[in-house]
């Protein structure tokens, strides 16, 4: 963030004394409560699903547990579920914040917040009902799609309007927070829409890569780093290390993220001249990825006490470091050498987590670990909790990314040797087994987490009735 | 325009993706935009499958009730069908949809996918898909008999040991016989791949294509 940014322009006492109309805490707490309870529910559907691979699935032959919905519901539910809301639940308290606005209208809020649940539950009960669109992330019922596009345009003239409000230079963090909620509702149409009703065959498989990609790049990935670049700033009381950096990283990612889907379908039908250039700009990323890294690292230089003293910094920083991993093994993976191995294998899936819950879904943990308390106005239950919460959660990430990548190896070098196929399996078994312990390492953390999460909502103090609620917060949220 | 309102709205927000819709999406998109989709009637009429005309004399009273006759239009809707169940029971994020020139794939297979293949209405969204638990179905076709796919649906385990592909009950009526469903997904992936000239022979059973013949011209 500039200098301008954290400390500078506002004075603190006049941000302390105002946020506390500017920010609807209720808001706030309710989308995080809806995305924890997402959250425990995708993973019980990717816990479920990975018992099909230890040929060990409890609900067989039950067609409401069939095994593939319930692989559709794990996705679906992180990313509109889990995330969505989550990221929602930030924004209600950062916006307002950096703005020094209200959000347009709270009214508004509250009904998207409704309109909100009611189209991921009813995308789970699509999937599980038999209504999948066949589009990777895009699987949520046609008839669910122009909904959910009216409330991402909701969603973006709600916060847009406040920022447009604002005088005088803007914060990092609303750079990303603008260029995600255009680009959002702009990926959203187009890959929900054209493949289905305009575009057919190889030309829809590049609209879909381009839709699966930008869906991370374009909504999940600005969301997240702007919220890094409010957080981090403010958590460790100093401003983001270069201005400079902070602009290469974020036009390098609006240039060449978007231009990367292909890399998703190589080696497909896809005329070759395409996949060769999504290559080359997926190398690209890499290297304005490194700029953001170095910024980030170079700001916590000198306040490495914080990954031990401040929860939310350990969170960040460690997805920072799962940030950096995933972005480093794309630009190998997607080179054509590694894709003839790799492609169509476990090495992918771990990719995956990797990326979406190892950094995104740490961000926003680390994010909720730092908002809860100051929403409920309430110190955390456990502070211990916490602790196993996040070695919980990293090691069994950590073990799960590596177990799928050997496994990927395995199975693409079984493959191209031309084993049998149900060698493959045999040879993945192990591989899986592991997996699924890894998950359950993840989710009893979450579990963890809920719990003290309940908790601390219990043991909150009384709101007064007199006073507005004092936003002068504990200085370091809880330790561990 | 770095760091204004605007330019990030109208450049970055705007323009960047709308040059990347240009070239990563309008640019295939007019590459295959003269090729005509086929629909549903056009694919039936490019050939009917044996193993549907199988299914109907092996379960001639479900058929009957299910599809009526053989024909046209019974094949198109046993597709139609099949693929909507392939799709909602996300069969395609545990099977690929095409072959690729690497990786020994097109001996395990068969030959390497082809853009037009994908240019029909059951290719909408496309069906490439992204991992492979199972092996690829493109060249399904005839590579087992009905039979087989019904104990499979059934019970994976009873003809691959070692499968962790789930059972499909609901493909089943009362008395065990496929329903319509079952019916139907059998006729959808027994005719994936049987538009190909070489089908049904690169599955090995017709004489000596197990090994593909020497690429013209290789060194
Ligand atoms: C959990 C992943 C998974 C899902 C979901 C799945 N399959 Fe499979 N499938 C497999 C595996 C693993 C095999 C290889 C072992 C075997 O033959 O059962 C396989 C094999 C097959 C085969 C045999 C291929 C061959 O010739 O060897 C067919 C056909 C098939 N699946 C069709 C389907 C259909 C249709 C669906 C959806 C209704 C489906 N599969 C869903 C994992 C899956």
């Amino acid at each position: 963030m500039t200098t301008l940014a954290a400390s500078g322009a506002i004075p603190r006492s006049l941000e302390t004394s105002v946020a506390g109309e500017l920010v609807d805490r209720r808001i706030v707490f309710s989308y995080l409560v809806a995305s924890l309870f997402y959250l425990g529910l995708a993973i019980l559907a990717g816990f479920l699903f990975s018992l099909q691979f230890l040929q060990r699935y409890p609900f067989e032959g039950i067609e409401l547990f069939s095994p593939g919905r319930w692989r559709m519901v794990h996705t679906n539910g992180v990313a509109y579920g889990f995330i969505a809301n989550a990221f929602l639940g930030a924004l209600h308290w950062a916006v307002p914040r950096m703005t020094l606005r209200p959000v347009l209208h709270r009214g508004l809020s509250w009904f998207i917040f409704w309109a909100w649940q009611v189209i991921v539950v009813s995308t789970a009960g699509g999937l599980l009902l038999g209504q999948a669109q066949a589009l990777e992330w895009g699987e949520t019922p046609t008839w669910i799609d122009p909904l959910a596009l009216v409330g991402l345009i909701l969603v973006a003239i709600n916060f847009l309007v406040p920022i447009a409000r604002t005088q005088g230079p803007l914060y990092v963090a609303l750079w990303y927070f603008i260029a995600a909620f255009i680009w959002t509702i702009l990926v959203y149409a187009m890959g929900n829409f054209l493949p289905q009703y305009f575009v057919g065959g190889a030309a829809a498989g590049a609209i879909g890569g381009l839709f699966i990609h930008d869906l991370v790049g374009l909504f999940v990935t600005p969301l997240g780093w702007g919220l890094m670049y409010y957080f981090v700033p403010i958590i460790l009381r100093k401003p983001v290390w270069s201005h400079g950096l902070s602009l290469v990283g974020f036009w390098g990612l609006a240039f060449f993220y978007p231009l990367t889907g292909i890399h998703h379908f190589l080696y497909s039908p896809i005329p070759l001249f395409l996949q060769h250039g999504a290559v080359v700009t997926t190398i690209a990323i890499e290297l304005v990825v490194t700029t953001v890294i170095i910024n980030f690292f170079m700001t916590i230089v000198g306040r490495g006490d914080a990954l031990r003293t401040s929860m939310p910094i350990r969170w960040f920083y460690t997805g920072m470091v799962f940030y950096f991993t995933t972005c480093l093994q794309c630009a190998f993976q997607t080179t054509l050498t590694f894709q003839k191995i790799i492609h169509f294998t476990d090495w992918v899936v771990g990719h995956a987590h990797l990326v979406m819950f190892g950094v995104f879904g740490f961000w926003l943990l680390g994010s909720m670990v730092y908002l809860i308390p100051r929403v409920l106005n309430a110190a955390w239950y456990s502070p211990v909790l916490n602790s196993w919460h996040f070695w919980l959660t990293a090691l069994g990430t950590l073990i799960m990314f590596f177990d799928l990548l050997v496994a990927g190896l395995v199975q693409g070098f079984m493959w191209r040797d031309l084993a049998h196929w149900d060698d493959s399996l045999v040879a993945s078994m192990p591989f899986w087994l592991v997996r699924t312990f890894s998950g359950i390492m993840i989710m009893v953390g979450q579990f963890l987490f809920f719990y003290n999460v309940y908790m601390t909502w219990r043991w909150r103090p009384p709101v007064s009735t007199e006073a507005p609620p004092t936003p002068v917060m504990p200085q370091q949220p809880a330790i561990a | 325009m770095f760091e204004s309102k605007s330019g990030i709205f109208f450049v970055a927000g705007l323009g960047f993706f709308g040059l990347s819709f240009l070239v990563m999406a309008v640019l295939p998109w007019t590459i295959y935009a003269g090729e005509k989709e086929l629909d549903l009637n056009e694919l039936a009429v490019r050939g009917i499958t044996h193993e549907f005309v199988d299914l109907a004399e092996r379960y001639p009273e479900q058929f009957k009730k299910h599809f009526g006759e053989v024909s046209y239009e019974s094949f198109s809707e046993a597709l139609r069908i099949g693929h909507r169940a392939y799709v909602a029971e996300a069969c395609w994020h545990c099977h690929s949809q095409f072959v690729r020139p690497v990786s020994n794939e097109d001996l395990r297979w068969g030959p390497v996918s082809h853009a037009l293949e994908y240019q029909n209405v059951l290719q909408r969204p496309v069906l490439f898909g992204t991992r492979r638990v199972g092996p690829d179905l493109i060249r399904e076709a005839a590579r087992r008999s009905n039979d087989w796919h019904v104990a499979h649906f059934w019970k994976p385990t009873s003809v691959a040991p070692a499968s962790v592909m789930p059972s499909y009950r609901w493909f089943f009526d009362a008395e065990g016989y496929p329903n319509k469903k079952g019916m139907a997904i059998i006729t959808y992936i027994q005719w994936l791949g049987s538009w190909l000239e070489e089908y049904p022979y690169f599955h090995g059973e017709g004489p000596d294509v197990a090994a593909p013949a020497p690429k013209e011209g290789a060194s």
